[in-house]
């Protein structure tokens, strides 16, 4: 189990420099340069672009630029912004808990809500409540999570006269206040992860429910609860595990938009300025954070596989 | 006679055995019979035709032009003249909203077409051949997948169009890059279905017979994958359509003055959600109801056509 780990883990190392690499790349495939977009409301300047652009070290080549950076990634130092000079580590590891925040809160309230829903939707199949669950989870699926925000903002200010704050407060200042405003976003985020996870454990429950041993269950008058809980659920919840990673790339583009509409200084909101300034290493390091993040809790996911159902084993 | 027969080896649907029992029905009973048993899937069905047609005839439809309003007729709320109010330029909504089914059907049907066809190439060469190939290959598709996908759109799109572009021209870039995005997870699906019959013994036979690669895929493995390529083709259709809509939202999408439903949500028209929030809810009702028939209509047809897939989403 440890070797496993530790393949697994030296396999990130290729994985995250190609994803490095390829956003690197993109990034000057976009059209101007960040010292274009600085300059555009003094054009003709060229020579002050030209010796800006010497001082932030745009005029190197690709991979003079790409390798200096890298170079400072692998010591734990991600740059400095070229658009402000701010050190990119210093407001990563600021803005990386509140993304981190929104996410955990929308997959733990995704979670709670998908689980009981599917469970009761399984259990009551093909009778009414079920259609009503089944079409709840169609629908949480078609609302697009940016509408849902944008109505939670503009009809509570219609109806009476409040918005939910929009002004940021650190965890660390403010527990229940910072609780209090994450919380909206969170249940959107949830509502929005939900639907999927909901149907698969539906789905999954009523192929539980089907087998032998469900009925050696009841035959031995195991009473109805604890076979749904304790013997369906308990099987009928790996694959929405595995869902997990793979809902990842849903989360954090949910992250993105709600952190945009919510007004919270997260990673999302970093990564689209930075992205319309053309701040190449600020991208470069978000992306790759992300792509650290997907991939890590695919790992986690295998491992819970294997703790979930003793009969999966890595070697 | 031979695609009968191929039917009836796929779908263990009871229309199958019908089918076998009596003579073929006629596509009216077929229609019958899928109304009664997938209500939910009719219902899906009958937006997606009515979405369709409003996309068609929206010249006809709209009662105003999508980008010319009058100034004197800023913010007004629902009336005679304007079914669902004006925006802050003074343009009818409800032709905008009309309009805007033209760009959720373009962009959504370009997107799955581009990507379900990729996804077929990728899909249906990695599965076919197999060995190296697929090994390395499908490492690829692994970190095609894994990227988030808005992130990957938002860079794609802003590579590929610039302020010169026009907005029509928006509208194919963003449809090609959102199928792009989904052939990742589709050639997975492609290839699956390819493996699952690659080694079957009428594949093996034709080979023995002495036909050539190329013959076999489009003779034999084609029109055999065929029914999940058209499924899954049909699933995805609404998420196009709301990614559209996000990217859209988020500035990333088609230009204005297109009228897509997401940007008319952000930007400008944000500040008057609050004199006029009928600003807000039309567009998101729209986007709603398309990506909910799509997806209906999806389940629906992919839990009639082919079983196996049920619970894949």
């Amino acid at each position: 189990m440890q070797r496993y780990i530790m393949r697994r883990l030296l396999l990130t190392i290729p994985a995250l420099f190609g994803v490095s690499l390829i956003i690197a790349g993109m990034m000057r495939l976009l059209p101007g340069d960040a010292v274009d977009l600085m300059l555009q409301d003094y054009s003709g300047y060229a020579k002050d672009a030209d010796e800006l652009r010497a001082k932030l070290g745009l005029n190197r080549s690709f991979p003079e630029q790409y390798a200096s950076w890298i170079g400072g990634v692998v010591r734990g130092d991600f740059g400095v912004s070229l658009k402000d000079q701010t050190p990119i580590t210093e407001e990563l590891a600021t803005r990386l808990p509140i993304t981190l925040e929104l996410g955990v809160m929308g997959m733990t309230i995704g979670l709670l809500i998908a689980i009981p829903l599917g469970v009761f939707s399984a259990v009551r199949q093909d009778t009414i409540p079920d259609y009503l669950a089944r079409s709840l989870a169609i629908a949480m699926l078609a609302i697009p999570g940016f509408w849902i925000a944008t109505l939670a903002i503009t009809l509570p200010a219609l109806w009476f006269q409040w918005t939910p704050p929009l002004r940021y407060t650190r965890i660390t200042d403010d527990l229940g206040k910072n609780l209090g405003q994450m919380i909206i976003p969170g249940i959107i985020l949830g509502i929005g992860l939900s639907g999927t996870m909901m149907r698969l454990t539906r789905a999954q429950m009523l192929e539980v429910l089907r087998q032998d041993f469900i009925r050696t269950a009841r035959a031995k008058g195991v009473g109805e609860r604890r076979i749904v809980y304790r013997h369906a659920l308990h099987n009928a919840i790996i694959p929405v595990v595995t869902l997990l990673g793979l809902q990842m790339g849903v989360l954090i583009g949910g992250t993105v938009v709600l952190e945009r509409i919510f007004n919270l200084p997260g990673m999302g909101r970093f990564l689209l300025d930075s992205l319309n300034s053309r701040d190449y290493p600020v991208v470069q390091a978000i992306v790759l954070l992300f792509a650290a993040v997907i991939i890590f809790t695919n790992l986690i996911v295998d491992l819970l596989y294997a703790w979930l159902d003793p009969r999966i084993h890595y070697s | 006679m031979q695609a009968e027969q191929a039917d009836a080896g796929v779908g263990v649907s009871k229309w199958a055995i019908d089918a076998a029992k009596y003579q073929r029905p006629s596509y009216f009973t077929i229609l019958k019979r899928f109304i009664r048993s997938k209500p939910l899937g009719a219902i899906g069905g009958l937006i997606v035709l009515l979405m369709i047609l409003i996309a068609i005839f929206a010249d006809i439809i709209a009662p105003y032009p999508y980008d010319e309003g009058q100034g004197s007729d800023r913010l007004q709320g629902p009336s005679g003249a304007h079914f669902l109010g004006t925006d802050n330029l003074g343009r009818d909504m409800f032709s905008r909203i009309i309009y805007g089914a033209r760009i959720s059907i373009a962009v959504g049907f370009g997107a799955v077409f581009v990507g379900t066809g990729l996804a077929t190439l990728f899909g249906v060469i990695s599965g076919y051949y197999g060995g190296k190939f697929d090994l390395i290959f499908q490492r690829f598709i692994d970190a095609w997948i894994a990227f988030p996908a808005i992130i990957l759109l938002a860079f794609l799109v802003t590579i590929l169009t610039s302020n010169r572009t026009g907005s029509v021209i928006s509208v194919i870039i963003v449809a090609i890059t959102l199928g792009l995005v989904v052939t990742g997870t589709s050639s997975r699906v492609v290839r699956s279905a390819v493996i699952a019959i690659r080694d079957q013994p009428y594949i093996e036979s034709a080979r023995a017979a002495g036909a050539t690669n190329t013959h076999i895929i489009w003779q034999y493995i084609l029109p055999n994958v065929l029914a999940p390529i058209v499924i899954l083709a049909t699933v995805q259709l609404g998420g196009a359509i709301l990614a559209e809509a996000t990217l859209s939202f988020l500035g990333f999408g088609v230009k204005p003055p297109m009228p897509a439903w997401g940007s008319m949500l952000a930007g400008s028209g944000q500040a008057y959600f609050l004199i006029a929030p009928h600003l807000a809810i039309w567009p998101g009702v729209a986007i709603s109801l398309a990506v909910f028939g799509f997806n209906m209509l999806g389940d629906a047809l992919r839990d009639v056509l082919d079983p196996r897939l049920r619970g894949s989403r």
